[in-house]
């Protein structure tokens, strides 16, 4: 790091400081506080923001306003004219631009003394290395499937004999005037994919009803989108975000409301149907951003006990939160399930590695089935996939699986898998 | 500074990147596995490497549609089981919930999918489509109407669309079993 020149003002961390300075009635006892701690905070501590939208440009600014100065963010997404009403980091002149890049010259210029480092793509993009140089992660996304991918990334990444390998995440999410913030400890509480199914799931409507009796403006979109669309387009995909797209459904919604007398089809109706778009309230991102970063100053300082571990805000009506401990779910994909690690002779074969998990006293699994990150090995059903697999059977594990390779096992008898990571003796 | 950081950054991802199987591959090899398939379901896989692009032969061995074979085609995405596999039949058949270009009226294909359903759910509830066609819920309106009015007609029609050919100047595909 190059040496900035101090930035620090007299008393520009006077409130902050008064939490740092000495411990409270409920603070941790490894609390130290003073200068250490500060010292952690202020030049230590690195920190990964994901999302540079609604949360994240709230996120950004209440971690660089707390003190945090090595912040990084990731978005894959450029600034739309309909952020600029609640992103407020961004400006008519930046549309088009990337919201990680905006938002973090916007920062620094701000709040002297913060670095803040964009990188404009995707998640998935990055490696567990580069995940491994922060101390904490705070996710502000609107994607079910960009969480699913960082919760699992973490979770994996958490190696025991490493006790930097565990990361914290902090997951922020608002719908509407209705929010949740939560504290994940990969592995220790229950993650992301443990709360899958607790999801509101998008509105769908029956399909029949989109096709034969319509009532409401959305059916008229949802039958340009689903049936129409693929009827006349074929297997040309669909993009949501191309306005001659929308236009097009817009204009053969339109035409089927007219024939069903329904009123209330417009441009900007269609787009948020096919978007599935849930208008976004400022208010809400600003409570849900300042709780989860709430919740990174306490555990990055240890000032004061952290959430445990879900938060969730009721706005619809009046102001209504509610906290409580989400637990692990043993047969959860992600952070459930067994891990074994598993040596073998270099010489066996994927049978052999079959007959020790039925046989082992501590495992005794009931026809297993197993595969790699990239391959199937061998799978009990469907007939078809045991015929293309046995072949495997007798093939040398090593042909597979390299030393410190991971297998995934599922069979009827156990709760979801079991993860097996392979040594050869 | 930050180049021999990026150099040491590629080294380390070139000597220690092992894939991970995502929790989505996970749960569509739990699913398939342990499919529990009567004698009248068969699923094929195209490319047996690839879990997520496959097709199911339903054979109804009684009902309306016995002596048939129907062909399903099923596409998972990554994010199952959040969203639901989608199914389309690639046949073109006579059925009062399965329009003609494939589309199934099936409730837990759409607005009632839950995660803690799987592949096996809704292959029984493709089976169930064909011993119970339901004209209450129709997706070819036309077919929905003969099966009200008139069953004997409607089983009339079925049986000459499962043949192929033309009827009533659409083009149905045979579908009868071999």
């Amino acid at each position: 790091m190059a040496s900035a020149p101090s930035t620090d003002w007299p008393g520009r961390y006077y409130h902050i400081d008064q939490v740092l300075e000495k411990p409270g009635p409920r603070t941790d006892p490894a609390f130290l506080a003073g200068d250490g701690v500060k010292d952690f905070l202020r030049n230590q501590a690195k920190i990964l923001v994901i999302g540079a939208g609604g949360l994240g440009c709230e996120i950004l600014a209440n971690l660089a306003l707390t003190g945090f100065k090595d912040i990084h963010v990731i978005d894959m997404d450029t600034i739309d004219i309909s952020n600029l009403n609640r992103q407020f980091l961004f400006r008519p002149k930046d549309v088009g631009r990337p919201k990680a890049t905006v938002a973090a010259e916007f920062i620094m210029k701000r709040v002297p003394g913060v670095t803040v480092t964009p990188y404009f793509g995707k998640i998935q993009d990055k490696d567990e290395d580069y995940y491994l140089q922060f101390n904490l992660v705070i996710c502000g996304l609107d994607s079910i499937e960009a969480r699913r991918w960082m919760n699992a990334t973490l979770v994996n990444m958490v190696d025991p004999e490493n006790p930097e390998s565990l990361k914290p995440m902090i997951d922020g999410g608002t719908e509407g005037f209705k929010g949740q913030a939560r504290v994940i400890l990969p592995t220790f509480t229950s993650c992301y994919e443990c709360s899958l199914d607790m999801l509101n799931k998008p509105t769908a409507f029956p399909i029949c009803t989109i096709a034969n009796t319509p009532r409401l403006p959305e059916h008229c979109i949802e039958w340009a989108s689903v049936l129409e669309w693929p009827r006349v387009h074929g297997d040309k995909k669909m993009d949501t975000d191309d306005p001659e797209h929308i236009s097009w459904l817009y204009k053969v919604a339109s035409a089927r409301a007219r024939e069903f007398n329904i009123e209330g089809v417009t441009w900007s109706l269609t787009q948020g149907v096919v978007k599935n778009i849930i208008p976004a309230i400022a208010s809400t991102n600003a409570i849900i951003a300042a709780a989860c970063c709430n919740e990174a100053f306490k555990i990055a300082t240890s000032s004061a006990a952290f959430l445990n571990n879900y938060f969730m805000l009721i706005g619809t009506e009046g102001v209504y939160s509610y906290t409580f401990e989400h637990e692990k779910r043993h047969d959860c994909p992600v952070c459930g399930g067994e891990a074994l690690d598993l040596t073998v002779s270099p010489d066996s074969t994927v049978e052999n590695l079959i007959d020790i998990l039925i046989e082992r006293q501590d495992i005794q699994i009931k026809k297993p089935s197993l595969s790699t990150p990239t391959k199937q090995l061998y799978f009990q059903a469907p007939p078809q996939l045991e015929e293309a697999t046995r072949p495997n059977l007798e093939k040398k594990l090593s042909e597979f699986v390299p030393a410190n390779g991971e297998i995934t096992v599922t069979s009827t008898s156990l709760p979801f898998s079991l993860s097996l990571r392979i040594l050869y003796s | 500074m930050i180049k021999i950081w990026s150099m040491k950054k590629n080294e380390d991802a070139a000597a220690k990147k092992k894939p991970k199987t995502s929790a989505a591959q996970i749960r569509v090899q739990k699913d398939l596995t342990e499919l529990d398939l009567p004698s009248t379901m068969k699923t094929n896989f195209p490319d047996p490497a690839d879990l997520l692009n496959f097709t199911l032969t339903i054979t109804p061995d009684e009902g309306m549609y016995k002596g048939g074979a129907f062909n399903f085609s099923f596409s998972i995405n990554t994010n199952y089981p959040h969203d639901p596999p989608k199914v389309k039949c690639t046949q073109t058949i006579y059925h009062p919930n399965v329009d003609l270009e494939g589309n199934v009226c099936l409730n837990i294909l759409r607005e009632d999918w839950k995660p803690v359903l799987n592949l096996n759910s809704v292959m029984v509830g493709l089976q169930y489509l064909f011993l119970e066609p339901n004209p209450d819920d129709p997706l070819n309106k036309d077919a929905a109407l003969e099966m009200t009015r008139s069953r004997d007609q409607f089983l009339n029609n079925v049986r000459a669309t499962m043949r192929g050919g033309y009827f009533k100047s659409v083009q149905y595909d045979n579908v009868l079993a071999r």
